[in-house]
């Protein structure tokens, strides 16, 4: 039986960030050091009050937390449970990881506006980790929208054309579609459940079931779609776009915090407000399940033809998400577990990829994987964690990513689906074939003569950077090694 | 039935209190004291008027703190004021509003300063009244008194074609208020010679007189709305309009359109409101569609934000005349929460019109880096307008798509398609405005802005917010009394359809 718990614990990670935000403002450019420290601190209080959760939420209780009424029935309110726990546990721990990749990214990159950067992903981490713990669609929505736009100004950090439009790609996208889908969806939600609170197995009683089957069809749609931030096909332009961000921007966010953000949401609408029972009856669940098929095949094809790392890596986020979404929709046990538990393990892998992607970039002023050629003598720990990260990608094992597929493929035979089974096999081939390229070129290509002279003594690794990036693909490893962890709390939200 | 009142006719004091001010301001000639005087007397009613809200039942239905006296005794006419749960918010966004206009015109206005003030001050009395009226005919005062001072604000102080838009104005509403006036008379014999208010809602109008009466009052408050078609004075209004003009047309008197449906309209013809809902569903959708479009093509900053007002309002009656309780209460907060928002929009356009004397959008660019504290307020309001989570308006925007879905997934699903071109043409705009580049002769005209225009927003944020999250502080005011029209609207109208 599931425990309640009322408690203000899930208020300190939210807000510790945000009064960060001051400090940071206010020491400013006079004193850099001082004002990392205040973004550590924050990252470090925000970690250990959300670890002081997990042995509860292991044993399968719930925390909640009630900050005010909105209108009757709606509440700004916040859960802390098994699925918000296994999101925020990850997020806040990269935070504090980011933070010091960050540090020698912007410092090693000269890079303007610090202080407004650091202010900025502060605000990001408040939202995303607000989206994690939220008891309901509406408290869900008001930190969705929220990370929407704290995160425009890191998008658009270089203030150069080509960023200025990445940036207004990224807020059409999703501010658009949040509006035109998510307000309506919500509003509907409201209406036909008469709740918004999220609850295990679905708010939809049996009857309103029977009688608005054929709406909630499409409000299904509504949401899978005006969570924009899940980059499923259509609606995925805005990643691409907005890798112009800084690469700290981009790994923490556009792999970690925004778009897992996006899948999380989902996933809460799959598990909390539809509820597995439901979408099995819905015959929305398999086109659905075919647009994250597409969307993970077309997404790696696209990432085959992008010389650009950020881009390739980009079109392979696309891809990735969508392995989650597919997990979920799967709807067997080991599906859903597999999609949940791709959260963390490709938040892991990804962001040691784009650390890779930025350590190239500041040492080596390299952003094309034709520039590639025999910088492994160069750059050894850059390009041992890329390898990592890659290998958790194409899912090989000992690795995370390996984990992940094991579930998913488990549940595709649960579910009996042949074309499901030869699409992830298929997919891990494409995966292979964007990544292991790069890899070769770095390992066994000879670094170009013409470069010899001059620019060797210019390409040595920045150690924070480098410290950083290992940290990560360890972890990737570790969570390929003793996935136990997040497994258990995959079960705790199916269970 | 037990009645909230006070020993003394306060409700009164504040409505007239601000004529005193025009008379201090006629008796010290100077014209430097007049702001000071007009910025002491609607702060102080401000102040004077807290113990009606803090008294006010929010559980009564009924009208609280009502002062009877006899006027015209020969026509039966009396002076009947009141308030209750439907005019009491809009009696206190006239208070703040009035406050903000002075502040907003402290330096903008050099010409025959002591006229302006004396306006802005009779304009905050009829304001008041017209809220506060429990009297057919001293509404229709208050009503028309509201146009010499509008009329003279836009025509005096506006900017190239006043004058233009000042007699287009006056002629729209004298012409919508002319037929409601005929209206009024008809009623005062249908319902035995009474002016009164509740007198008048005890009594049961013939069907085929309701209808008319209908189209009497709709012509007034549709002009006010304004509702499509009748919509085209509003945008040379606005854009000649000083900032205070604007600020208090966008503010207030657009609301008193949305106020006279509740309050007149639809109580008195209960069963042709009823018969007539789908019909003002569809105006409504129509005026927010036609709206967002028309506001797309703008290219003068007020014209766009004036048209974006026929777009908001059409959530307000769409709202009103959804007929459920929460589609109700979201018209209303909406009519509140546009005159917060737009008004700190006008306000907004009024400041920077001040340093660059241009609304022409093609001007502008690039406003992100020569005024930074500007554009901090600009972007807030501007998330406020879009509806974001937070704001008041999304709280607004929410109930009225609730209770059009309830009405009818019909209605319901082209507010889509409204929310959507609303959030398109705010977003653009602020992309024209405040990303861009910057040209090069706007750059020497901005300053940022100083601590009085500062101040001045200071109190809209805080609205802004408070109803974002806490919504009950406006709602629980008008639960009471919504429930009420509409519980008497189908019990009535179930016994004449039945």
């Amino acid at each position: 039986m599931m425990n309640i718990e009322y408690s203000f614990l899930p208020l300190v990670p939210i807000i510790v960030s945000l009064l960060a935000i001051p400090l940071i403002i206010a020491t400013g450019e006079r004193n850099p050091n001082l004002r990392e420290f205040w973004s550590l601190l924050a990252g470090i209080i925000k970690f250990s009050a959300i670890v002081s959760m997990l042995p509860k939420v292991l044993s399968g209780t719930i925390i909640e937390c009630q900050v005010f009424q909105i209108l009757p029935g709606i509440e700004i309110k916040f859960r802390v449970d098994a699925l918000g726990m296994l999101f925020a546990i990850g997020a806040s721990f990269l935070w504090i990881i980011t933070t010091f990749y960050s540090i020698g990214y912007m410092r090693g990159h000269k890079e303007r506006k610090q202080t407004r950067y650091f202010a900025c992903f502060a605000a990001a981490l408040s939202t995303t980790i607000g989206v994690a713990f939220s008891a309901n669609l509406f408290t869900m929505f008001l930190f969705y929208e929220g990370l929407t736009f704290v995160t425009y100004p890191l998008v658009a950090h270089h203030e150069t054309e080509e960023a200025k439009a990445g940036a207004r790609k990224y807020a059409i996208y999703l501010i658009g579609a949040a509006k035109v889908f998510l307000v309506a969806a919500i509003v509907v939600t409201y209406l036909i459940a008469g709740t918004l609170d999220f609850k295990k197995g679905g708010i939809f009683s049996e009857t309103v079931r029977q009688t608005y089957s054929g709406i909630l069809s499409i409000v299904f749609f509504m949401y899978l779609y005006g969570f924009a931030k899940a980059a499923l096909m259509p609606l995925h332009g805005w990643l691409p776009a907005a890798m112009v961000a800084p690469t700290p921007v981009s790994a923490l966010l556009h792999a970690v915090a925004v778009v897992k953000t996006g899948v999380f949401t989902i996933l809460r609408v799959i598990f909390f407000v539809y509820g597995t029972d439901f979408l099995k009856e819905l015959p929305s669940t398999d086109i659905a399940l075919f647009m994250a098929a597409f969307t993970i095949t077309v997404a790696s094809m696209i990432a085959l033809t992008r010389d650009n790392i950020k881009a390739r890596l980009a079109f392979s986020t696309v891809s990735q998400l969508s392995y989650i979404i597919l997990g979920a929709l799967l709807l067997t046990y080991n599906g859903m577990i597999g999609g949940i538990i791709h959260i963390s393990n490709h938040a892991f892998a990804k962001i040691t990829l784009f650390f890779c992607a930025g350590s190239l970039y500041v040492c080596a002023h390299k952003t094309e994987v034709s520039q590639l050629d025999g910088i492994a003598k160069k750059m050894p720990w850059t390009m041992a964690a890329f390898t990592i990260g890659a290998l958790g990608m194409i899912g090989v094992p000992l690795v995370g990513g390996f984990v992940t597929k094991w579930y998913l493929l488990l549940g595709a035979l649960e579910r009996g689906s042949i074309e499901i089974l030869s699409l992830l096999l298929f997919s891990s081939l494409l995966n292979a074939g964007y990544f292991l390229p790069i890899i070769y070129r770095a390992y066994f290509k000879n670094f170009p003569e013409s470069l010899q002279e001059g620019h060797t003594h210019d390409i040595k690794e920045n150690p924070l950077m480098a410290v950083t990036l290992t940290i990560t693909a360890l972890l990737s490893i570790i969570g390929g090694l003793y996935p136990d962890l997040i497994v258990n709390l995959a079960k705790e939200v199916l269970k | 039935m037990a009645e909230t009142t006070f020993s003394y006719p306060l409700v009164s004091f504040i409505i007239f209190f601000p004529l005193l001010g025009v008379l201090l301001i006629l008796i010290l000639r100077k014209e430097t004291i007049a702001k000071f005087v007009a910025l002491f007397v609607t702060l102080a009613n401000l102040i004077i008027s807290l113990p009606v809200f803090i008294n006010f039942d929010k559980t009564n239905p009924h009208f609280q703190f009502v002062e009877s006296y006899k006027w015209l005794s020969s026509i039966n006419a009396q002076y009947k004021i009141g308030v209750d749960g439907l005019s009491i918010l809009f009696v206190l966004l006239t208070l703040i509003i009035s406050i903000l206009c002075v502040a907003v015109s402290w330096s903008a206005i050099k010409e025959r300063v002591r006229l302006f003030y004396a306006m802005i001050l009779f304009m905050e009395t009829c304001m008041i009244g017209v809220f506060c009226a429990m009297d057919l005919l001293l509404f229709y005062l208050f009503y028309e008194a509201m146009l010499i001072p509008m009329f003279l604000l836009i025509g005096i102080w506006g900017s190239a074609n006043r004058v233009y838009a000042s007699v287009k104005f006056v002629i729209f509403t004298f012409a919508g208020s002319i037929l409601m006036l005929i209206g009024i008379i008809s009623l005062y014999f249908m319902a035995g010679k009474t002016f009164d208010v509740t007198e008048i809602l005890k009594i049961k109008l013939p069907l085929e007189f309701q209808y008319w009466l209908f189209f009497a009052f709709f012509a007034a408050f549709a002009v006010k709305v304004p509702m499509f078609p009748f919509h085209t004075w509003l945008p040379d209004a606005h854009t000649e309009a000083p900032t205070a003009g604007s600020v208090i047309l966008a503010g207030i008197l657009l609301k008193i359109g949305g106020y006279g449906f509740l309050r007149f309209s639809i109580p008195f013809c209960q069963e042709a409101a009823l018969s007539l809902k789908l019909f003002m569903q569809i105006l409504s959708i129509f005026a927010i569609i036609y709206g967002a479009f028309v506001t797309l093509m703008q290219n003068d900053f007020k014209r766009l934000i004036a048209y974006s007002s026929v777009s908001h309002m059409g959530f307000v009656t769409l709202g009103i005349f959804s007929f459920n309780q929460v589609a109700m209460e979201g018209g209303i907060l909406q009519m509140i929460n546009h005159g917060i928002v737009t008004g700190a929009l006008f306000m907004l356009i009024g400041v920077i019109y001040e340093r660059t004397h241009t609304r022409d959008l093609e001007k502008y660019g690039g406003l992100g880096k020569a005024v930074p504290i500007f554009v901090l307020f600009y972007t807030f309001f501007s998330a406020a307008a879009i509806g974001f989570p937070g704001t008041n308006s999304f709280i607004g925007e929410f109930l009225v798509m609730l209770g059009a879905f309830k009405s009818s997934i019909y209605i319901g699903t082209p507010l889509i398609l409204g929310i959507a071109l609303g959030t398109t043409y705010m977003v653009w705009l602020y992309y024209r405005v405040v990303l861009n580049e910057i040209k090069a002769d706007m750059r020497e005209q901005l300053y940022d802005l100083n601590l009085r225009e500062i101040v001045m927003f200071i109190p809209l944020i805080f609205l802004v917010l408070l109803i974002g999250f806490q919504p009950s502080v406006a709602l629980d005011y008008m639960t009471s009394s919504v429930k009420m029209l509409l519980e008497d609207l189908f019990m009535n109208s179930a016994l004449t359809f039945r």
